[in-house]
């Protein structure tokens, strides 16, 4: 959003709205009737602010806290675990700064600790972010492209599309898993003899395969969507002009279809940067494929706070990179769904 | 809209305040432990997904003969993380409505750490003679028994008695017929190599097979030794000889079953379960050739690894008299002989092992009981998560050759001392 906001570019803006226009001459009545209005409304969303409080801001608010709190340590006289504590900010050096307890106080975390994976999870989940999201953008523009064309039997394609996106994630996740397998159906169908989850490349190559086919078919659908609203008589006009096929596509299905292909991909992206179902059920996490979801679950195992410490970071992970998106790159969900749906009207 | 605007603020207020009330009644302490020792009364009892309908007439059988102090039997689900995490949530509420729990052999420590299970001392003392020493040694932590054996588990070499008379009873021997199995044209040996937990067994059996231990007595990790050493090295020139397919680095349990039973594998690292498959199986190429025996050792058995679950009380438990009553009755020679029949589920009591009707049905009784008799319990240590993955992690580097034998040891060692040095 630009510095500005225009006042019914939320829709909820449009009570204020009215009442502004009906300024002059009747004040008093109008005032009255904002003001029965807007407890009405108020009344009327009090229940959903209510509830949004209680599911999303009370974990969020509660996790923070608990990011603050040092995770329980053991008494050795006992032998029994006693809560740690405040915490300050160690819970948060200990995954931005690698810092790990030692015997002898706080040094670099070892290889084989949670700790030491904080920096390789993040650069994971983002190189399966920008692969996965690069090819399903491509692939995706492509298939929305054919179905946008008239031919018969149209809609069992579209249909036919949207079977790998029906089926839940952990189950595609079974399957390509058992694809990879060593002696599965990809080894023996190219006569290959890959250890597709017994090493880095394969690994990642197998799960970035898997993820593009489960979830291009979202993107096409979103990018469909955006097509269907280019009206025909703007390429028939061009057609006129003599514009050619490549030039119709740049100038004006490519700029008019990028409200929808912006908030699908940021969607996608959305989705890609907590990819939890398909490393754990097809690696496990193995050969370099943690993401920070999993390490997150990883670390719920051993201790909470630092856990609530990681996820919050990637919260704000998250958080950022959806601002840049909707900041810089006009990916706005409201802004462009609410102006469409005016358009249409008009 | 001016309304909603204020109602906000109350929102975040009224939400802060339950956070601070949530707050300050987390940490409240136990202390839970040691009290209703003698009361009576109904009780639940809780443990994974009863598969082969073995929990089930057991219960029905207590409840006939303690119509005053019933149990109710709360079946989770068949999937070892969720029963934990399960587990895990029903203790930290410290409500007691889990008065009896099976807990697997690696999860006792943690929960005895947390306070969560009733020490079975003084008045709660159980008779542990009848049970093999390396199941008590699992419900054992910081010498005070928190949970009972209740069914147990070893490793066991299947081998192609057809192509190998004898099985080899030491590593060296073993990789020396690797040889015959070259000539087969067939893969020589296979345990559980992914990374996962199996592969903390395997690697546990390598480092003790060796003379090495994983952790001391006290928690602190030993695997900078050179015994430890030469344990991961075997498994780590095996595989780097191809003594270990390449692929064995993505086999679990089930992919070692598949390539022996398609009489692709000479020998294999498995638990007892394979026994029936290999013999049942429509697939199965070696129902006839294939003979099990322990797992080969430096100079003799060598030591598996522990599986298995224990049985242990809540400390927060309203009726611990009658929980103690049931405890005993689940663990009863006459109830594990029911499991090993019933289930295939090994019994923790040494005569059972020399019952001649049990070995006639369940054949690899004797074996498995050289198995458990040379077993090391994994590290017993309330931070087992976190030393599984320091073990996972670096071993799985040394196997497939990325990090050499000692770097990767030495990394291991620091990683479990960070694990334990909270």
């Amino acid at each position: 959003m630009s510095t500005h906001v225009e006042p019914d570019a939320l829709p909820g803006r449009n009570a204020s709205r009215r009442g502004g226009d009906n300024k002059g001459g009747k004040e008093v009545g109008a005032d009255r009737k904002v003001k029965t209005q807007g407890r009405a409304a108020a009344l009327l969303v009090a229940p959903t602010l209510i509830v949004l409080a209680v599911v999303i801001l009370y974990p969020v608010i509660n996790a923070i806290v608990m990011s603050f709190q040092q995770d329980q340590g053991l008494d050795a006289a006992t032998g029994l675990f006693v809560s740690g504590g405040f915490a300050g900010f160690a819970n948060y050096a200990h995954w931005l700064l690698q810092q790990c307890p030692t015997p002898s106080g706080t040094g670099t975390c070892p290889p084989g600790t949670l700790g030491a994976q904080f920096w390789s999870a993040t650069g994971v989940t983002f190189f399966f972010t920008v692969v996965t999201v690069f090819f399903e953008t491509i692939l995706g523009f492509w298939m929305a492209v054919i179905m946008a064309r008239t031919f018969r039997g149209r809609s069992v394609l579209r249909a036919a599309v949207l079977v790998p996106w029906a089926i839940p994630t952990a189950v595609t996740a079974k399957l390509w898993f058992f694809i990879f397998a060593f002696d599965g159906i990809v080894n023996t169908l190219f006569h290959s003899s890959i250890l597709w989850t017994g090493s880095q490349g394969p690994a990642r190559a197998a799960i970035i395969i898997a993820d593009v086919w489960k979830t291009t078919p979202f993107m096409a659908l979103l990018i469909l969507a955006g097509l269907q609203m280019i009206p025909a008589e703007v390429y028939e006009a061009a057609k006129v002009d003599g514009a050619s096929a490549w030039q119709r596509f740049r100038l004006i299905t490519l700029p008019l279809v990028k409200p929808a292909l912006m908030v699908a991909i940021l969607f996608r992206v959305l989705d890609a940067l907590r990819m939890y179902d398909l490393p754990a059920i097809m690696t496990g996490g193995a050969n370099g494929t943690t993401t920070l979801s999993i390490l997150v679950v990883d670390q719920i195992r051993v201790g909470f706070n630092s856990a609530a410490a990681l996820s919050t970071i990637t919260f704000l992970i998250i958080f950022i990179v959806a601002f840049i998106f909707v900041r810089f790159l006009g990916a706005n969900a409201v802004d462009s769904a609410s102006g469409r749906a005016k358009e249409k009207l008009k | 809209m001016r309304h909603s605007k204020k109602i906000a603020p109350l929102a975040i207020v009224s939400v802060l305040a339950m956070v601070l009330a949530a707050c300050s009644s987390g940490t409240s302490g136990g202390g839970a432990a040691a009290s209703n020792l003698d009361a009576r009364g109904p009780i639940t009892y809780v443990q994974g997904k009863d598969n082969s309908n073995v929990i089930r007439p057991l219960v029905d059988k207590w409840n006939a003969a303690h119509p005053n102090e019933k149990v109710t039997f709360k079946e989770q689900s068949d999937n070892a993380d969720q029963q934990h995490d399960d587990l895990v949530q029903h203790f930290q509420a410290k409500t007691g409505d889990y008065d009896v729990a099976s807990v697997d052999v690696i999860w006792t420590a943690e929960f005895a750490a947390q306070g969560w299970l009733e020490p079975l001392k003084d008045s709660m003392t159980i008779d542990t003679a009848g049970f093999l020493p390396a199941t008590v040694a699992t419900g054992t932590y910081k010498d005070v028994l928190y949970a009972a054996p209740q069914t147990s588990d070893g490793g066991l070499l299947y081998y192609r008695k057809d192509l190998v008379p004898t099985p080899p009873t030491t590593w060296d021997e073993m990789m020396g017929m690797c040889s015959i199995a070259k000539a087969n044209n067939i893969d020589c040996y296979a345990g559980q190599f992914a990374q996962y937990e199996g592969l903390t067994v395997n690697v546990a059996e390598a480092i003790n097979t060796a003379g090495g231990t994983v952790v001391d007595k006290d928690g602190k990790p030993t695997v900078d030794t050179p015994q430890a050493k030469a344990g991961l090295n075997n498994l780590a020139q095996a595989y780097k000889d191809g003594n270990i397919p390449k692929q064995a680095v993505t086999y679990q349990e089930e992919q070692g079953r598949q390539s022996f039973e398609a009489g692709k594998l000479m020998f294999l690292r498995n638990w007892p379960y394979v026994y029936n498959l290999a013999k049942t199986d429509g697939s199965s190429t070696v129902k006839d050739t294939f003979g099990i025996a322990p797992l080969p050792g430096k100079d003799g058995p060598g030591a598996s690894s522990l599986g298995g679950h224990n049985l242990a009380i809540n400390a927060t438990s309203k009726y611990k008299a009658t929980a103690k009553d049931f405890l005993t009755f689940m663990t009863s020679a006459e109830t594990e002989k029911f499991y090993a029949t019933q289930g295939s589920l090994a019994p923790v009591r040494a005569d059972l092992y020399a019952d001649a009707d049990l070995v006639k049905q369940l054949p690899y009784l004797p074996v498995l009981l050289t198995s458990i008799k040379n077993a090391v319990p994994r590290p017993v240590t309330p931070f087992y998560p976190a030393v599984t993955q320091a073990i996972q992690q670096n071993s799985f580097a040394a196997i497939n050759g990325s990090k050499s034998v000692d770097q990767a040891m030495t990394d291991m060692q620091n990683a479990i001392s960070t694990a334990v040095s909270k």
